[in-house]
């Protein structure tokens, strides 16, 4: 079965169909790329798939489970986690806590147990502890566990970002732009770590990506996109060779 | 990791040690005599503000939403609490009684918390400061023209004087513009105390504030300030945090407004006016927005100041602007906050060498 299911997907801003009866199938485990030129509506495809908006027409399947417009709390709890083009971190939280935060709905207690300090707290925080930096091991961000996010050069608040969705366990990671402002071994410092994510964690990632050298190089399958509507799908290889998407990116 | 769990708890713990510290001074300082009038009267408001500093600090400075009604929730607080204690007067002796006047108040603050927070919360920014301060507002005029007695048909409640009537040997509590009079004389016993009191109440809402704040709900709170949307994204229900953080500083600030109302013989509700929100924000500002103790610290000085300045008569309110600018700047210059890391390092930095040595 398909862990991501997208049939008929429309929205309608206005006069304007940003997104057309896009359509798309994500088996588990694929790495699945989305570009577009630039106004294509690739964000907004990510939008709706996370519940920020809500689809004027279409379905959305999540492992078999119909998440159609339900909201961006309802699908993370299903399984869906994102990152965004321009980084939103918890900026004035260390860096540890911001993967804590990811961990909110997965080690629980009430709140008057935190108030009161009963030893349920000191427990479940010790967990939170150990598996926050479990995640940060990954990225290689441990040692900054304690720096305010804010501080991290961007490259890392990138990585954090992943780190952050990461911890929220879910089936399908979106990943927007997540090479954005990098420079060339930064990027591909990161397509190491998305190729390590998706064995490590048995991830399916689908991300939106400008940068041509990084969605070819990991990229299986792609989708692309030209106002709102899917321009062609397919292996990875055979989409960059297709005429029709040289011609929307560089033009006649 | 284990140094940061530790490095919090500290630091917390510095935090009461400065309470009791102050509370062990101001205590010597009146056992042997030095303590005057003045100040002795300072004492219990001094706490008030500080508990109201520190709640509001919750809402403002770690659910980063601009309150301005934090007299409201104080007024509230300060006047359910006053009602209970008439009522139970005779019923109950006045330790239990003034314990649950505590609670009367933290409750029906708390409530009133949830109420506004619902709709409130909806806003965002300047909005929701705007709607705060109305709130403080109406509470304020609405309790002005209420009357409230009890007689032997139960308690009454009127809107106007002349609709106030009770039967004979029945008690008129609440009395409209007039308020409540007589509340801390239904404590005399424990008159003496209420500074212990005050300072026992203070160091519960910094226990509560921190704890609070370094919990899974203190990260989510924290995590719908920094980034509504990311917070949404990881499954934090924004509404409900927010909420929390809200109420929980609206049932504080009911617990100041109660040690406030008992310690005065005579309780107007125009001393809840938004110039009292605006002083408790000056405070939580001026200490370090999301930090309780610099809130605490900030209350405790900009309260006493003017007061203690009063034999300088003209020149007081230059001086209390001056101290104003240069707390401001200490807190949030950049290079007064460059030099005070400097500072800390050294310190630091010294320390380490000698433990070495």
């Amino acid at each position: 079965m398909a862990m991501l299911e997208v049939n008929h997907l429309s929205i309608q801003f206005g006069g304007l169909r940003a997104v057309d009866g896009f359509h798309l199938n994500i088996e588990k485990g694929e790495l699945y790329g989305l570009i577009g030129p630039n106004g294509a509506g690739k964000t907004t495809v990510f939008n709706l798939l996370t519940g920020v908006y809500k689809p004027t027409e279409g379905i959305i399947r999540l492992d078999g489970q119909d998440i159609t417009g339900k909201s961006t709390i309802e699908i993370n709890k299903a399984g869906i986690a994102r990152t965004f083009q321009n980084i939103r971190l918890f900026k004035d939280m260390p860096v540890l806590d911001n993967v804590k935060a990811g961990l909110h709905n997965h080690y629980q207690y009430s709140v008057l147990t935190g108030v009161l300090r009963l030893p349920k707290y000191f427990k479940v925080e010790k967990e939170m502890n150990e598996k926050a930096m479990e995640i940060l091991k990954v990225f290689d961000l441990d040692k900054e566990a304690n720096l305010l996010a804010g501080n991290l050069p961007y490259g890392k608040q990138r990585k954090l970002e992943i780190a952050r969705a990461l911890a929220t366990e879910p089936k399908l990671l979106l990943l927007d732009e997540p090479a954005a402002g990098m420079n060339p071994n930064e990027t591909l410092e990161l397509m190491d770590t998305i190729r390590f994510v998706q064995e490590h964690f048995h991830m399916t990632t689908l991300l939106i990506e400008h940068d041509m050298k990084l969605v070819g190089g990991i990229c299986e399958k792609l989708t692309v996109l030209n106002f709102g509507q899917v321009l062609t799908q397919g292996e990875t290889s055979e989409v960059l060779n297709n005429p029709q998407v040289i011609t929307a990116y560089l033009g006649e | 990791m284990k140094n940061k769990m530790n490095k919090t708890t500290k630091n917390n713990f510095i935090t009461y040690g400065i309470v009791i510290l102050l509370f062990a001074v101001v205590q010597t300082l009146s056992s042997t005599g030095n303590l005057s009038r003045l100040l002795t009267g300072l004492l219990v408001p001094l706490c008030v503000y500080t508990i109201a500093a520190v709640s509001l600090n919750l809402v403002v400075g770690f659910s980063g939403e601009l309150s301005l009604g934090h007299a409201g929730f104080m007024c509230v607080g300060a006047y359910s609490s006053a009602l209970f204690s008439h009522m139970t007067a005779d019923a109950l002796p006045s330790v239990p009684r003034f314990i649950l006047a505590i609670l009367v108040g933290a409750v029906v603050a708390g409530v009133f918390g949830v109420l506004i927070g619902i709709p409130v919360l909806r806003l965002r920014g300047d909005y929701l400061a705007i709607v705060t301060l109305a709130f403080g507002e109406i509470i304020k005029n609405l309790i002005n023209i209420l009357y409230v007695g009890v007689d032997e048909n139960g308690i009454h409640v009127a809107t106007t004087s002349a609709g106030f009537k009770l039967a004979a040997g029945g008690k008129k509590i609440l009395k409209g513009a007039l308020g409540i009079s007589g509340t801390s004389a239904l404590y005399k016993d424990i008159k003496e105390n209420f500074f212990l009191i005050g300072v026992i109440l203070v160091l519960i809402t910094l226990f509560i504030v921190q704890n609070l704040v370094n919990s899974r709900s203190g990260r989510a709170i924290m995590s719908t300030r920094d980034n509504r949307i990311a917070a949404e994204s990881i499954g934090i229900n924004v509404t409900k945090y927010k909420l929390l953080a809200f109420t929980v500083s609206a049932a504080l600030a009911g617990v100041a407004g109660v040690l406030y109302s008992h310690n005065l013989s005579m309780l107007k509700v125009s001393v809840f006016d938004y110039n009292m929100s605006i002083l408790i924000l000056v405070y939580v500002v001026l200490g370090g927005i999301g930090n309780l103790r610099g809130s605490m610290i900030a209350a405790i000085i900009l309260y006493a100041l003017p007061e203690l300045l009063r034999g300088f008569a003209n020149y007081r309110m230059l001086i209390y602007a001056v101290v104003l600018i240069v707390m401001m700047l200490f807190n949030w210059a950049p290079a007064a906050r460059n030099w005070r890391s400097r500072m800390v390092e050294k310190f630091k930095g010294g320390k380490m060498n000698k433990e070495a040595a």
